[in-house]
């Protein structure tokens, strides 16, 4: 089997036209329209993602698909694309203040200290001696209701480069809100919504840093998976985004259930290819039903089946790639464009305050 | 360098046991007791072979602590029963703290044999906590040298693996040199390396000469781990370089002792809800591999440093806070609560206050949102992330079991039911498979709060009734005492909040008079609904009705089934509640002719037919035997002329009164014996006019006081004053 397991073997040539959306009615789910999202309005939970079958991903708002070019100074949030970000859902900080920054950093790093000395078997080596810093972005949220992202680095000066007094940076994490007003407008005011917390670097100190937060404001960390529906949702999304430079191949890895030996299935597809496709499945430019995705999807694994006759709706959706961003289903993203960086960040908001509702 | 500090950890009864919300002595957290009060305070048969064991460590102690000379183990019978008790004490529920001083005493003198050291050694499992002064004495015997080089590695393996858990250091920090001169023996050294490297502070950095140390020893791992501290601590007096990229770790010396304070943690942490800040404390994730924050973790209770920290900027003056807050791990007895209730605060974490008591005492006095909400975060994140049936791959039943209940004991204590907790039901409830944590779900389903009807039955009732349905009998007769729990709490919820409701607009919507009343009376409904269908499906078994008429009671409303697929009637209901019934009715009906108040809600005057037919239905089958005539009611007890005669019994009319019922008949039978000695025929229609009354009587003194009140309440009895007058003097 050519494409099994093997590298992206793309069937390419793929266009619009051998792939007729489907009438509607047909594929699995369709009908099932989109509803906007009430979620502060009744005080109930909307079901987690977790929980949701048979619905259509509650997080994601029809408005949500419009993914605008932002304004934000790309040179300010540069640092955060082409790295790997672990993604957490945060409860509201109890007692959070923008004015203690400062204060947050020096107590964090004597934690780190502490936490690095205790122990029964303790690791010893170089980096003993880690700088905290602790800092606001202003730049990243999506509303003037959003708090501004707060930014936590850990820097460490090993005692080779003491002399140079250089830093190196060792782990960085991010909390963020873009466009999570609606939801947390009931909260009462000592309580600071920064629903998403983004991570780069080892997990031990992720550990250290959430422990602290924990701890200090009252929250709670759980990872944030995403759904196989809700990355579909997104390969849907970004296929449509139109971005500047030719941009590399749209991808999806499908895992195959049941073997004993794990196999991934890697579809490439050009991404004026995909593009082409969503067009004519797409009726309404900006707004994105849960039909279109499914159709856009079956089309997708139709054409699939007849060059390698497997059906990869059987297999399950763990990552995509596109030109916008990438996304595994453990909850691990990596951001490819500044212009659409609030836009993402907006459904992962979406995504983490369903987690945490 | 911050390490735990003992000292803050309360001391902890040997065994802590089980105690409700209402026993005063739950408010005293921890706290020296004697271990002999604590054997004169059990009173639970349960703990009588706690006492027993208490009794023959305190016997093996003794003995440990006399023995003069060398004693062989081989010979000596009575060593070797207290060295078996001490083993098996010390690795069910550890050993208390007096017992450190005596065993590492002999065990370090070189009294005995090493193989009696060794198993002495290894039996230091802490229950709680190991005083500092018995170190301090093992540490005077290592430098007297009386024991092997082997006991000596022992000793100071397990000294590292429970360093956390003495209670001060002080004085260990004090003997930090001779420590330090151990470093010499070539054997020792790697442990005495990983024992400084836990002691050592800024201040042992400055006074010895590192370099020596490194011209002696050389640069083994451990002593580079030690030496890369003391380069932390003063980076002027290391001068040596530490290879850079190198990752060193002291050998694992957790010896046989980390399993066993694991298990007695694991162990104690079911029995004691308040020994757990202890072990909190110390405990790491050991034998699972689990990512961070996946472990299911109750926090302890600690001051929230945040705010007091910006609170020193502030200088807001209040009226009770004076400058100082009282730290809640101070907090130990209920005396210190009151006397501190005007400044203390809660702790960083509240996940905590569902361990502690005195801080949940403490939340019932303030309102504040915020608390609920924190707590509500915090609960809603772990029950979801920690539901066996929810996550995949998660197979830490046992340890979300403890924490449902946990979660019901606090809802019992606070007696309100926490909305996290009621929306975990909801959406987990829909994938249960009704056996996981059956009991601790269905108590937790009793604390759901009042909500509006259309909630409850999609989210509720639905998956609540599927489930009831396809399983077991005992499992139907759970979900009616929960439904019954569930109500009683509603309405008690109701008496109490009645009040407050009037005068602020806390409780609005859903929980007006007529909002109550609806959602109750939609529980009624569900409840009469599975109640009818199971006793078809269960073909009446006398447990299950048991359970139904339960729940009756407490609704006050009589409930009437009837099978007519067998035509084996079933009459069931109670008189108690049929009596209660109508003083409620009665009452409620004043009140409308009075009409001096406006009523919340009305009757509807279809209830008083209802109510109506049922009596006279009662009536027609009790006492004047003529059932199944005049009723209209649908689920009356009405049957065509020609379905009675299909059933070939000849009696029908009477067949239910108060002769015939099945549930009387008993009694009528011991009435004859008593009123016709002779009589072996059981003509039961010899009870009838004087006799009637006589038998009546007789019920009564049997105790059925609720047929009394039906009977008195619903039937007029012709000349009942000169009957009950004949009675009296009859009997």
């Amino acid at each position: 089997m050519a494409a099994a397991g093997g590298p992206p073997s793309a069937p390419r040539g793929l266009t619009g036209r051998g792939f007729k959306p489907r009438p509607a009615g047909n594929g699995v789910g369709a009908g099932t329209v989109m509803e906007p999202r009430t979620l502060s309005g009744t005080g109930r939970p909307s079901w987690g993602l977790l929980l949701a079958r048979g619905h259509g991903p509650l997080g994601f708002s029809s408005s949500s698909q419009l993914l605008p070019p932002e304004n934000t100074d790309p040179q300010r949030i540069a640092f955060l694309l082409r790295k790997q970000w672990t993604l957490y859902s945060v409860t509201p900080l109890y007692r959070f203040s923008n004015a203690h920054l400062k204060n947050y950093s020096r107590l964090l790093s004597a934690f780190i200290a502490a936490e690095r000395q205790k122990g029964w078997a303790v690791e010893v080596g170089v980096e003993l001696d880690i700088k905290v810093a602790v800092s606001s972005l202003p730049d990243l949220k999506g509303s003037d209701q959003d708090h501004a992202a707060i930014l936590v680095e850990l820097f460490s000066r090993s005692p080779a480069s003491q002399k140079t007094s250089e830093e190196k940076l060792i782990w960085s994490g991010w909390f963020c809100c873009v466009c999570g007003d609606d939801f947390f407008e009931n909260v009462p005011e000592d309580f600071t919504c920064l629903p998403l917390f983004l991570t780069n670097g080892a997990e031990s100190y992720t550990a250290i840093v959430g422990s602290w937060f924990q701890k200090t404001f009252d929250c709670c960390f759980h990872r944030l998976a995403i759904s196989p529906l809700n990355l579909s949702w997104m390969a849907a999304m970004w296929t449509g985004c139109k971005v500047d430079k030719t941009a590399s191949a749209m991808e999806l890895i499908f895992s195959v259930p049941g073997l004993l030996q794990p196999l991934d299935i890697s579809y490439a597809i050009h991404p004026e290819d995909a593009k082409a496709l969503w067009d004519t499945v797409q009726k309404t430019p900006g707004e994105i039903t849960q039909e279109e995705v499914d159709i856009f999807m079956d089309c997708l694994y139709s054409h699939f089946h007849r060059h390698f006759k497997i059906r990869l709706s059987a297999a399950k959706l763990v990552k995509i790639s596109t030109a916008i961003a990438s996304a595994h289903c453990d909850g691990i993203i990596k951001f490819l464009q500044s212009q659409y960086l609030i836009g993402v960040l907006k459904l992962l908001t979406e995504l983490a305050i369903s987690q945490i509702q | 360098m911050q390490r735990r500090q003992s000292s803050k950890t309360p001391k902890q009864p040997l065994q802590g046991h089980h105690k409700n919300q209402t026993d005063l002595s739950a408010w005293r957290k921890g706290g020296r007791i004697d271990p002999e009060k604590i054997v004169q305070n059990h009173q639970t048969p349960n703990s009588q072979k706690n006492d027993r064991q208490q009794d023959s460590l305190e016997q093996a102690l003794c003995y440990f602590e006399k023995v003069q000379d060398r004693v062989s183990l081989k010979k000596n019978s009575v060593l070797q029963k207290h060295l078996a008790t001490v083993e098996s004490i010390a690795l069910q529920r550890g050993l208390p703290p007096e017992g450190f001083d005596v065993l590492l005493n002999v065990a370090l003198s070189g009294k005995f044999a090493d193989t009696v050291n060794t198993c002495l050694l290894k039996s230091l499992v802490p229950a709680s906590v190991i005083p500092e002064s018995s170190i301090i004495s093992s540490v005077s015997w290592l430098c007297v040298g009386k024991c092997s080089g082997n006991i000596q590695l022992l000793f100071l393996k397990w000294l590292i693996t429970v360093f956390d858990f003495i209670d001060h250091k002080e004085q260990i920090h004090a003997l930090y040199g001779f420590f330090f001169s151990f470093l010499q023996d070539e054997k020792m050294c790697p442990y005495v390396c990983h024992l400084l490297y836990l002691l050592t502070r800024k201040e042992n950095g400055e006074s010895i000469q590192w370099c020596e140390m490194e011209y002696y020893f050389g640069m083994q791992s451990h002593l580079q781990a030690l030496l890369s501290l003391y380069k932390l601590f003063c980076p002027e007096l290391v001068t040596i370089t530490l290879p850079g990229k190198m990752k060193t770790y002291f050998k694992n010396s957790e010896g046989p002792w980390k399993a066993a304070i694991n298990a007695i943690r694991q162990r104690s942490q079911g029995n004691s809800p308040l020994s757990q800040p202890l072990f909190l404390g110390t405990a790491q994730p050991q034998s699972r591999k689990r990512k961070w924050n996946t472990q299911l973790f109750i926090p302890a209770s600690s001051t929230n440093r945040n705010n007091l920290e910006q609170d020193r900027g502030k200088n807001h003056v209040d009226l009770y806070s004076t400058n100082k807050s009282f730290p809640v791990e101070q907090l130990q007895t209920f005396p210190q609560l009151l006397e501190n209730i005007h400044h203390l605060e809660f702790p960083s974490q509240m996940g905590s206050v569902l361990t502690n008591p005195l801080l949940l005492h403490y939340m019932n006095c303030i309102k504040d949102e915020s608390v609920y909400l924190r707590l509500n975060y915090w609960m809603g994140q772990t029950l979801q992330e920690e539901c066996t049936w929810c996550v995949a791959d998660n197979q830490y039943e046992d340890e979300f079991k403890e924490f449902l209940e946990t979660v019901y004991k606090t809802e019992c204590f606070l007696q309100e039911g926490f909305s996290s907790c009621e929306e975990f039901l909801y959406k987990s409830l829909p994938l249960w498979d009704g056996f996981c944590c059956r009991s601790q779900i269905l108590r937790l389903v009793s604390w759901i709060p009042l909500g509006s009807f259309s909630e409850m039955k999609s989210h509720l009732y639905d998956p609540l009734a599927q489930l009831f349905f396809t399983s077991s009998l005992y499992f139907k007769c759970s979900v009616l005492e929960s439904l019954k729990e569930l109500l009683q709490n509603w309405l008690n919820w109701h008496v109490i909040h009645l009040d407050s409701a009037s005068d602020s607009q806390v409780c609005s919507l859903n929980t007006t008079l007529s909002g109550l009343v609806n959602v109750v009376a939609e529980l009624i409904q569900f409840v009469g609904w599975i109640s009818t269908v199971s006793l078809r499906l269960e073909n009446n078994p006398t447990f299950l009705l048991y359970f139904i008429l339960d729940f009756y009671e407490t609704v006050c409303i009589p409930f009437v089934f009837q099978n007519p697929n067998t035509l084996r009637l079933s009459l069931t209901f109670s008189f108690v509640c049929f009596f209660r019934y109508r003083t409620n009715l009665v009452a409620a009906k004043e009140n409308e002719q009075s009409k001096k108040k406006i009523l919340q809600f009305k009757f509807s005057s279809q209830t008083y037919q209802e109510y109506n037919q049922y009596i006279i239905a009662m009536v027609g089958c009790l006492w004047t035997s003529t059932a199944f005539q005049k009723d209209i009611h649908p689920q009356g007890l009405r049957m065509d002329e020609e379905l009675l005669k299909k059933t070939a019994v000849q009696e029908f009319k009477t067949s239910f009164n108060i002769v015939y019922h099945p549930a009387m008949m008993g009694y009528a039978v011991l009435f004859l014996q008593q009123a016709w000695p002779d009589d072996t025929t059981f003509n039961f229609s010899l009870i009838k006019g004087k006799k009637w009354n006589w038998y009546l009587e007789y019920l009564y003194a049997q105790g059925l006081k609720g047929l009394k009140l039906f009977i008195e309440s619903s039937i007029n009895r012709v000349s009942q004053a000169s009957h009950s007058k004949a009675g009296n003097t009859q009997a």
